[in-house]
């Protein structure tokens, strides 16, 4: 056997990689951390502060707040996006023209750009001169969501179902074709009832896809930006100001650098670790199998 | 338990059928006795699946009647018709036990849990399954999960007929022959009529008593496997069953004797039914061409050894004649002149052997 000369230079090729993720993601990162840990003044002086912005972030009444509500809005569309998503695709024709009729129209809420649909849906609920909102008063509710925070919550609860329940539903009805007809028709000759072909034949199989679903719905309803600033930037009073929303305030409002840094890599932290715990749920049994 | 019967079965898979090629099934008549091993053979395409859906009820025909026993069955679904299905692909409850696999079609029928636990063990134990009776479903390998997709068949005490749509298909090639044999020991055992459903011969003639062999949607023979290899009534079954497959040589029919090449070439079956303008062929196995000397003039092509005979290729023209030959035998040189074996060498009209009518 000819011993192979060792060429160290083959390294070189990984350069390119490398300097794309430095510049893309380590750089800026390591910057956020540099900030989070330090006191800015104006001509760029900086202190070292050590773990000052956690520890004042952590213990704030006001990140707990909108933790709380970011945790509430996550769970209240989660809650009903999943379930009614499998419902939508469960309902959808297979086959034939109706399916793809089916199909773009469940892709158009995708289609539209967040701001529009916060757009969309002020003035849709608009109490005055919206569809919505005018409706709702005139068949005596009392609907105002610029003064009233459970409005404000609904009307955003109603925008998010609206614009991602599609993604839901299109995953599932994915992951429904993919079953052979081979277990529809052992089912039939078992004389399973549809109940029992839904919870012993589609759900476990839809159980991949389902994961794919819950953790992208999570994650980006997490993040959730641009509809609620669109719809009340907020209000009313802090009611809908989510996570990310008042990161905004705190780094471009206040220019709070520090706190504003550490803030976001806790955020960052928290997306991570529930990802990582709805991922061991759902998976959960996957080895033996 | 109850024999089947299929008359006049026509299915088309298309709204309006109009050519004779839109049918996937074309007039099937067909006897099932009560706890016979049967095997639907055909290559892909040949319709074999779609009659079993029909028989399990999968399919609703186009036209024509089911019935199991004397009852009518063409209109029910396939929980009412107390038949079991196996498929290509193993279906098992991924999140189930194998337990509660076998024991899931007795549930849904509400069966009294006891008996639920004394059907299943019984079966567990007929399939040499009960050291996994816990284990995750999900977890098995193929021919295991297979033999779960049976063992639901085997648990309910209802059934008519287990039917096995080529239920090998996935299985390893060494566990194949254990699955195939364990079948046959059911069979033999339980008295259960089967149906098989294979594209391949050994999986048909090692399995069943009784062959239906299928072609473009129509039944062409029904028959045992020695009937199939020795008096095939048509020439797709003598090519399609045995390996290689039955020679067929054009022929003129000149005064009621068939000849090929000019030869008066004798056969097991009278020449009658001859029309003008029909196709004759002569049709002759392999294993029944020798070398002689005189007959049929040839040049040898070329020779392939397969172990404990050889298969020698020779032509006639642009005709391909096969000759099987014992392991040692010698292979004469390039010119040589064929006989056939006459009574097992037949007259073939229009694809059909010539005296009997489709």
């Amino acid at each position: 056997m000819s011993a192979k000369p060792v060429n160290q230079r083959a390294w070189w090729l990984v350069l390119p990689v490398l300097l794309l993720v430095a510049f893309n993601a380590v750089i800026p990162l390591m910057t956020v951390v540099n900030y989070s840990v330090q006191e800015t003044f104006g001509d760029n002086q900086f202190f070292f502060e050590g773990v000052k912005w956690y520890d004042e972030v952590v213990n704030s009444g006001r990140f707990r707040d909108a933790l709380k509500r970011q945790l509430l809005f996550t769970g209240i569309i989660l809650a009903i996006e999943v379930p009614l998503g499998v419902a939508i695709a469960l309902a959808m024709p297979r086959r034939g023209a109706w399916a793809s009729v089916c199909l773009v129209l469940m892709s158009m809420p995708l289609l539209i750009p967040w701001n529009v649909v916060g757009a969309m849906w002020n003035i849709l609920a608009l109490p005055d001169i919206g569809l919505l909102g005018w409706t709702l008063n005139k068949v005596g509710f009392d609907y105002n969501y610029t003064r009233q925070p459970l409005a404000a919550w609904l009307t955003l609860i109603a925008m998010d179902v609206w614009h991602w329940t599609s993604l839901v539903a299109l995953l599932a009805y994915a992951g429904l074709s993919a079953i052979p007809d081979a277990y529809y028709q052992a089912a039939k000759i078992d004389g399973a009832s549809p109940w029992a072909v839904l919870r012993h034949v589609q759900l476990p199989k839809l159980k991949h896809v389902l994961t794919i679903a819950v953790l992208l719905r999570f994650m980006d309803s997490f993040m959730i930006y641009t509809e609620p600033v669109v719809l009340t930037g907020g209000g009313p009073g802090n009611a809908t100001t989510l996570l990310s929303i008042d990161l905004v305030k705190i780094a471009l409002g206040q220019f709070d650098l520090g706190p504003a840094a550490a803030m976001s890599l806790i955020y960052f932290l928290i997306i991570l670790l529930l990802s990582w715990v709805f991922y061991q749920v759902m998976t959960r049994g996957e080895e033996q199998a | 338990m109850a024999r089947i019967r299929l008359e006049a079965l026509r299915h088309s898979y298309l709204k309006q059928p109009a050519r004779d090629a839109d049918w996937a099934l074309k007039n099937v008549d067909l006897q099932w006795q009560d706890g016979g091993a049967y095997a639907l053979l055909g290559p892909s395409g040949c319709g074999k699946t779609t009659l079993l859906s029909i028989v399990s009820g999968l399919l609703r025909p186009t036209s024509g009647r089911v019935y199991f026993g004397e009852e009518d069955v063409t209109g029910q679904p396939p929980d009412r018709r107390n038949i079991a299905q196996v498929f290509q692909f193993p279906v098992v409850y991924d999140t189930m036990s194998v337990y509660d696999n076998l024991a899931f079609p007795l549930r849904n029928r509400g069966v009294p849990p006891a008996q639920v636990d004394a059907r299943v063990r019984e079966v567990a134990a007929l399939l040499d399954l009960e050291a996994m009776l816990a284990q995750r479903a999900a977890g098995l390998t193929a021919d295991g999960k297979q033999k779960i997709s049976l063992g639901r068949g085997l648990a309910r005490s209802d059934v008519n007929v287990i039917m096995f749509d080529e239920p090998l298909t996935v299985i390893d090639p060494h566990l194949k022959w254990r699955l195939r044999s364990k079948l046959k020991e059911l069979h033999q055992r339980i008295g259960m009529t089967m149906i098989y459903v294979t594209h391949d011969q050994t999986e048909a003639m090692t399995f069943a008593n009784e062959v239906v062999v299928m072609h473009e949607g129509a039944v062409v023979q029904v028959g045992t496997p020695v009937e199939l290899f020795e008096r095939p009534r048509h020439t797709f079954v003598g090519h399609f069953i045995g390996s290689p497959g039955m020679n067929v040589l054009p022929c003129e029919v000149d005064n009621g004797v068939p000849r090929f090449a000019g030869v008066p070439v004798p056969t097991a079956n009278a020449a009658t039914g001859t029309r003008a303008g029909a196709r004759t062929e002569i049709g002759v196995r392999p294993e029944f061409v020798r070398f002689a000397d005189e007959g049929v003039p040839v040049r040898v092509v070329r020779v392939a050894d397969a172990g404990r005979h050889q298969v020698v290729e020779t032509r006639h023209a642009d005709t391909v004649i096969r000759v099987l030959l014992k392991e040692h035998e010698t292979v004469p040189a390039e010119h040589a002149h064929l006989a056939f074996d006459a009574a097992f060498t037949r007259l073939y009209v229009d694809g059909w052997v010539a005296g009997e009518t489709a």
